[in-house]
């Protein structure tokens, strides 16, 4: 019998590293100058590439003949369990660099707890992937600040992008069922405890952008990705990503 | 004494296999074989099968599909059959497995290899670089992500070349 739970938590995480790898991925020879159209390429294949181990590993959890493929190309926008900041669209340079920053904060602190899983095959992935993400978050980290304090144009519009992505970030310290099914075998992260790091982080990065950290208490947040409830955006990006699986069932190359 | 036969069998299996590794390269940096490079793991034979442990570099990362296809290759030709590649993520791969042969044939070719040891936290701050061309030490950061993974993009102040440093990991 498998655990259900363990193969949703492992799911999320690789549904996480998907998205968004293969949203960033839509920036792949439209980056405003060379160096950085390679540097968030080279981003987008690095989360692709954790979402791969984290498939692999969940497909060992089924008893059927799911595969890392099978899982993502073949499973529909309900059973997608990917946070929604990972979803909305790329919109420009600025919100592009924001919500990678929010997100790869998240990500950092997350694989830190991760490492200490009771459940080695995570905590290998997590080992694995927090070199990666530390480079993501000092990357977009000097995005966010060149651009808040860089000119009058520039700074207004990553305050659009931080007002824009900021309801997107409540769901990342909302644990779901599954989360919380976990936490008393020491499989998953606490992910309210981590808050605290995340919030210290994106403070001092936002502060050196001149930004304000938004006030909590009188922002709405979105929710529901980790459930399967998504925005109209994930359904976009499930009919270009699985199109040729779909119209070609087990086409190689 | 029959099993004492077959264990000297599987040792001298294994330091052929070793061997034969050291002629596989890795195809984006085709001066380096993967043993310099510090990703094969372990090499374990169990009757006629041989199993081996590869650590990938990035997890993203193209060329370890075509690695692990170049391993499988080798091995048939050379007569081994029963072949079975498993990617062991923990502990990750670290330029600090790289052998000093590597680092010296990638200066060579023109890629400043990886400098001081992945655990010094300072490395990116205070990194100081050295051109792969003409030795100088006054080079400056383009990107920190080059024309794969595993490398940044630097240029020479002095010779004003721009060249690829393979990434502390």
């Amino acid at each position: 019998m498998m655990n259900n739970d363990l193969f949703n938590y492992t799911l999320h995480l690789a549904d996480n590293s998907l998205i968004m790898g293969h949203r960033l991925s839509e920036w792949t020879g439209h980056g405003p100058m060379l160096e950085q159209d390679i540097a968030i390429s080279n981003i987008a294949l690095d989360l692709i590439g954790q979402s791969r181990n984290f498939y692999q590993y969940a497909a060992t959890l089924k008893d059927d003949s799911a595969t890392e493929d099978t899982l993502a190309y073949l499973r529909d926008a309900r059973e997608f369990k990917n946070l929604l900041i990972t979803e909305i669209p790329n919109g420009d340079w600025a919100k592009t660099v924001m919500k990678l920053f929010l997100f790869s904060t998240y990500q950092f602190y997350l694989f830190q707890q991760l490492i200490n899983s009771s459940d080695k095959q995570l905590a290998a992935i997590a080992e694995k992937s927090l070199k990666e993400v530390t480079y993501h978050v000092r990357w977009s980290s000097e995005w966010v600040i060149r651009l808040g304090d860089g000119t009058e144009e520039s700074n207004k519009r990553i305050k659009a992008a931080l007002d824009e992505a900021w309801s997107f970030t409540g769901e990342m310290f909302e644990p779901a069922e599954y989360e919380n099914l976990l936490l008393s075998k020491q499989v998953s992260v606490n992910v309210s405890e981590i808050k605290i790091d995340w919030k210290n982080k994106v403070k001092s990065v936002l502060e050196e952008a001149t930004l304000q950290y938004p006030k909590e208490n009188n922002s709405w947040m979105q929710t529901g990705g980790k459930n399967g409830i998504h925005s109209e955006h994930l359904g976009y990006i499930l009919a270009e990503m699985q199109f040729l699986q779909r119209a070609y069932p087990g086409c190689e190359w | 004494m029959v099993i004492i036969m077959e264990e000297i069998k599987e040792h001298i299996a294994s330091a052929a296999i070793w061997k034969l590794m050291e002629e596989i390269y890795d195809p984006e940096v085709p001066v380096i074989s993967i043993i310099d490079l510090g990703i094969i793991r372990d090499v374990k034979i169990n009757n006629d099968t041989i199993e081996v442990f590869i650590t990938p570099t990035y997890s993203g990362c193209p060329a370890m599909d075509v690695i692990s296809m170049n391993i499988r290759m080798v091995l048939l030709q050379n007569g081994f059959t029963k072949i079975k590649i498993t990617q062991q993520l923990s502990p990750a791969w670290t330029t600090d497995w790289m052998t000093q042969n590597g680092k010296e044939k990638l200066k060579a070719y023109g890629i400043a290899p990886p400098v001081g040891k992945s655990f010094d936290k300072k490395y990116l701050e205070e990194l100081k670089v050295e051109c792969p061309l003409c030795h100088s030490q006054n080079t400056s950061l383009i990107s920190q992500f080059g024309s794969t993974a595993c490398k940044a993009l630097y240029k020479c102040n002095d010779c004003l070349e721009p060249f690829d440093y393979f990434k502390c990991h």
